[in-house]
């Protein structure tokens, strides 16, 4: 029998064996609180270490009550999740993990997102009857994370996405009891560690101990500083995501609002991150074709399968430990860096402005684009060429801050020339989309024939490995799709040990790709929402008129009026980089 | 943290306990306690190569050495000063005891002095209650210390090797 029956709050069920009591329960509509249990349906991510027993219930016959989240259903069982003696029991235990918390709510930067912060109310908490010692631990900040681990409450979360998700290492629980945090080894500092920066640790923290570096405010003082121009770029996943802070379904596209409150909060020129999406296409798809001919020509020394590179969590995560391969992923810069480059030479030659004087901020799902923007050889005599990376969280705060009724606003279009952009520059926001939209470009390159088709399914989804073969004129192109790096982690060994048969591959570090970044508003343990922003960014691509990279007009003019053709000497130098040995 | 160079033999000693244990991640516990056996102590570069040996990440290995009580990163002093902190030695004052070798040694507790001489130590119930508080000095036993005996013992070590050599591998 793989059926079992039981009653929970009265209300008798049918479930398959092996079930916990927190899912039984969830499929009747009865929601169970929940602190360091977290599962991500579909990405096979879940963290279940039964440590903090809030989901405790009573279980007719036994003598203790029941963690919900791992505990399994037993046939006959008869469950309440929330007589008298789970109230009381339940509050004492968020009791408990107060009294070691600090009690800084209002200027907490996880406020009003805060699944510690919820739950405390939900449960009604007005009082703290145990009063003791509360541990500290000093805050480490890094380019893009803060660790402010007093707020910490051991919930491992962050641990289980660092460790088996993106099998990076780089977080432990260390020490034990009182003294016991999450850290990196020898409690070095996040910027020692190999950290990638993907913020996936970020975006499960229940609470305030793992935040984004804010960089708000020094965007707000360049915004007031009337020496300065500042422009703006928005990379594909924000336009599905940022509606979310403001109440709408996830999944609703508010491309128009976004641009409209770019503009509001005093930006200059408003562009879009997908016009650079377009130009990476024409770089990386270039480069593909380039290895793909020498290949076939015979050249045994041709590094393939080319690796994407748009994603900085996934470059610095090569840089360390897999830097014997570092010639293999294409030299083609980010998006975001492809941008800044430009903006910072051909926008401002063309509009005469001093370097100096030109801002460049982006909006990004991402809190490794703020180390990005960083790192040196994306610097001008030390001027970088995007300045300021906020995250769309950011991003929402700052339109808050600035009393603009988002809702209200009217749809307006990004200015160009940075601003236009095709379908195949939004589906850079997903999982399978880079590749996707350099298969569209390539094809089209390499057989000199327009495309049947413009949507490959086979190269979409949420499965954590996909590959798919695509027919160029009779050549099989074979393509591999990896998203969360334990999974590029696996392309990878397969492709060290020789057993790859792959001519290209896309990788992006946050499950799902950037619709699911580290500076997405949070989901709350829910996957349904990115499956949502996914559908909305396909949705996106679709309505546009302009499907193909190469078709932008405004991408064939720089080439005409600036770069020469893709791969150029000019093009090299502002548009590709190099990687390096991190070990 | 000074970084320390392993020597070659070292290495080759840690890895060869890796290897007795199959290079299993499962085993790591096992791993650590032979090697802390061998070398004394667990420093961070040995943490490393052990967490390559064992393909498990240097957080891990961090984790497991800093939650039992048992390993050091470390090296003992010539003579490790143990301090009881069970039950019974707790209630009669073995605190007060410990913050007295804090004070004279001015070292914390997983610490040695400069000079290498003394390490600092806590342990869990070692069996003596009838004698609480108990000090053990490498493997002599001191029972009912009291703070202002403190000195005096230190003093034993410090003159010279008392009778019974304290010293332990
Ligand atoms: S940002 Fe990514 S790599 Fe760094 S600690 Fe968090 S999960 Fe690990
Ligand atoms: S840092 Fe956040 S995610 Fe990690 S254990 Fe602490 S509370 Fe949980
Ligand atoms: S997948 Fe996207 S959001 Fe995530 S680290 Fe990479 S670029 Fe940033
Ligand atoms: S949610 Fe079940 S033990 Fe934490």
């Amino acid at each position: 029998m793989d059926t079992v029956q039981l009653t929970i709050d009265n209300k008798p069920i049918v479930v398959k064996k092996g079930t916990t009591i927190l899912e039984a329960a969830k499929g009747i509509g009865i929601h169970i609180p929940t602190l360091c249990h977290m599962k991500l349906d579909d990405l096979n991510i879940e963290n279940k270490p039964g440590g903090c027993r809030i989901c405790i219930v009573e279980v007719q016959g036994r003598r203790n009550l029941a963690p919900a989240c791992c505990t399994e259903v037993s046939d006959g069982m008869v469950v309440n999740s929330h007589s008298i003696r789970v109230v009381n029991a339940r509050q004492t235990v968020m009791e408990l993990i107060l009294s070691d918390h600090p009690s800084d709510c209002l200027i907490c930067p996880k406020s009003g997102n805060c699944d510690l912060q919820s739950l405390a109310h939900q449960l009604g908490i007005r009082e703290i009857h145990y009063k003791g010692e509360q541990s500290t631990y000093r805050e480490d900040t890094s380019p893009a994370i803060i660790r402010d681990i007093d707020k910490c409450i051991m919930c491992r979360r962050c641990e289980m996405m660092c460790n088996e998700v993106q099998t990076v290492g780089v977080l432990s629980a260390i020490n034990r009891g009182f003294n016991a945090v999450v850290s990196p080894a020898f409690e070095m500092n996040l910027d020692h560690s190999v950290c990638t920066y993907c913020g996936q640790c970020v975006a499960v923290c229940p609470t305030g101990a793992l935040t984004e570096v804010n960089h708000t405010s020094k965007v707000i003082r360049a915004l007031s500083d009337p020496s300065k121009t500042v422009i703006v770029q928005t990379a594909p996943a924000v336009r599905a995501a940022l509606g979310e802070e403001f109440g709408y379904e996830a999944g609703t596209l508010v491309t128009g609002k976004l641009v409209s409150a770019l503009r509001r909060l005093g930006f200059d020129y408003v562009f879009d991150t997908d016009f650079a999406a377009d130009l990476t296409i024409m770089e990386e798809g270039t480069e593909l074709l380039n290895r793909l001919s020498k290949y076939l020509e015979g050249d045994k020394d041709v590094k393939l399968p080319i690796l994407t590179s748009c994603c900085p969590a996934w470059v610095k995560f090569f840089e360390h430990q897999f830097p014997q391969m570092k010639e293999i992923p294409s030299t083609a810069r980010s998006p975001q860096q492809m941008f800044g480059s430009i903006a910072k030479s051909y926008f401002a030659e063309k509009m005469n402005i001093k370097r100096e004087d030109l801002v460049v901020v982006s909006i990004m799902p991402c809190v490794a684009k703020k180390y990005e923007c960083g790192r040196d050889e994306f610097k001008v005599n030390g001027n970088p060429d995007v300045d300021y990376a906020v995250t769309t969280r950011e991003l929402a705060s700052l339109i808050k801050l600035a009393n603009i009724e988002f809702t209200k606003l009217p749809d307006e279009n990004f200015d160009n020339p940075l601003g236009e952009s095709t379908g195949a520059g939004v589906i850079f926001g997903t999982t399978g989309g880079v590749i996707e939209a350099a298969v569209r470009t390539a094809y089209e390159l390499y057989t000199k024939k327009s495309l049947p088709r413009l949507d490959f399914d086979e190269l979409r989804g949420m499965e954590g490995i996909r590959h798919a073969t695509i027919d160029f004129n009779g050549f099989p192109l074979n393509i591999g799709i990896a998203h969360g790096l334990g999974n590029a982690r696996k392309l990878l060994e397969k492709i060290e040990a020789g057993e790859s048969e792959f001519h290209a591959i896309e990788i992006m570090s946050c499950p799902g790709g950037c619709i699911g970044g580290g500076g997405q508003p949070y989901h709350h343990g829910n996957a349904e929402i990115l499956k949502k922003r996914q559908m909305a960014i396909y949705r996106e691509d679709k309505n546009k008129t302009l499907r193909k990279s190469h078709e932008n007009p405004y991408i064939i003019k720089l080439y005409e009026e600036y770069l020469g053709k893709p791969m150029s000497e000019k093009a090299h130098s502002l548009l590709h980089t190099e990687y390096f040995d991190r070990t | 943290m000074p970084k320390i160079k392993l020597s070659e033999n070292t290495v080759n000693q840690i890895k060869e306990v890796c290897t007795e244990f199959n290079n299993k991640e499962g085993e790591l516990i096992n791993v650590l306690h032979k090697v802390q056996k061998k070398l004394g102590y667990l420093p961070a570069e040995v943490q490393e190569v052990i967490a390559k040996e064992l393909n498990a990440s240097v957080a891990k290995v961090y984790g497991v050495v800093t939650f039992y009580s048992f390993f050091s990163m470390i090296p003992k002093g010539e003579f490790p000063i143990s301090i009881c902190m069970g039950t019974a030695c707790y209630v009669r004052g073995a605190e007060q005891v410990l913050s007295e070798f804090k004070r004279q040694l001015k070292v914390e507790v997983g610490e040695s002095t400069g000079d290498g001489k003394f390490s600092l130590n806590c342990l869990r119930c070692v069996g003596a209650c009838g004698l609480a508080p108990v000090v053990m000095v490498g493997e002599k036993v001191y029972g009912r210390v009291a703070p202002s005996q403190v000195k005096e013992i230190i003093k034993e070590y410090q003159e010279g090797c008392p009778s019974g050599n304290a010293k332990t591998a």
